[in-house]
């Protein structure tokens, strides 16, 4: 670490490597998944829409899409913690133009989601936790909210198949 | 007979499907109604460039197919001899065999192997163009409301 390389660097290495991460999902643009940054800490954010209602009576958010967003700030921690050294480091730079680049994302080997109460049709927030990551496995837990953070309306844990080489 | 069981089963998948098709996600996803039974049902979609989840190789996103093993898990609760009034997912856990051939239709087949008063026990699985090769299976609890 260069305690004093420059803010503004240290910042346009990270949003724009974190950025490359996202951009390369098309599914994940779809649903307008996006990601704040706080340091290494991500809380991923699912900003409403009404393509992602489930139940239109109550109404609230389709439980698939529910899993999808916990699925999809799963993959993109474990990732981003995988990576974190190595870019910090300079090792790697990832960049949405270059598709080459881009770390190949961990493959999902089971997902299970805890509904916990029904999602509100307004924006949802997620944050993902590496219970444990090896070389080949890895285990990961996710927490999602809408209007308060100890108010969750579904958790989940998988296990993911780490990208070799 | 034959003729009058085949009209009714015409008159369920028709019910079915304006119910998939007022779920605005469904319809997003372009979800269809293939078959229904007794605590059974089978929905598909097709692929689709913007649900790709891994851009190398074209493979739809994991979550999309927990999108419509949700959806058909849902309607084989509603499709149950309870008649259940509604249902909402309490646990629903997928295993990913391997990833869904790219351009390929997605085809869920779930069912509902127990309801107790107020707990629905799911089963389903995710096929493609192979049908011999799941893609994913699912298990999962739902609530049914009487």
């Amino acid at each position: 670490m260069d305690r004093n390389e420059p803010l503004e660097q240290i910042k346009s290495r990270r949003d724009s490597a974190l950025k490359a991460l996202v951009s390369g999902v098309p599914y994940m643009n779809w649903l307008g998944i996006m990601f704040d940054r706080r340091g290494d800490e991500l809380t991923a954010v699912l900003p409403f829409d009404q393509k992602l209602i489930g139940n239109p009576a109550l109404p609230a958010l389709h439980g698939g899409v529910t899993a999808a967003f916990l699925e999809m700030t799963a993959i993109i921690e474990l990732s981003w913690t995988a990576m974190w050294e190595d870019l910090e480091s300079g090792r790697i730079a990832p960049d949405a133009a270059v598709p080459d680049s881009l770390p190949r994302l961990p493959k999902t080997i089971d997902f299970t989601v805890d509904y916990l109460r029904s999602g509100l049709p307004r924006d949802a927030y997620a944050r993902a936790r590496v219970v444990r990551s090896g070389r080949r496995y890895a285990s990961v837990h996710v927490e999602a909210w809408q209007d308060n953070r100890a108010r969750l309306f579904a958790q989940a844990t998988g296990h993911f198949l780490m990208p070799q080489g | 007979m034959d003729d009058r069981d085949t009209q009714d089963d015409e008159n369920r998948i028709r019910i079915a499907q304006q119910f998939i098709g007022a779920i605005p996600h469904a319809r997003a996803l372009g979800m269809q109604v293939d078959d229904l039974g007794p605590g059974r049902a089978t929905i598909s979609m097709p692929w689709a460039e913007h649900l790709v989840g891994d851009p190398r190789r074209g493979v739809v996103h994991g979550g999309v197919v927990s999108a419509l093993m949700d959806t058909c898990c849902g309607a084989a609760v509603m499709m149950h001899p309870a008649t259940p009034r509604s249902t909402a997912t309490i646990d629903l856990r997928i295993d990913y065999m391997r990833a869904a051939e790219p351009g390929q239709r997605i085809t869920a087949k779930a069912e509902c192997y127990h309801m107790t008063r107020s707990v629905a026990f799911l089963r389903a699985v995710a096929v493609d163009e192979d049908d011999q090769n799941p893609v994913a299976t699912a298990t999962g609890t739902f609530t049914a409301e009487r």
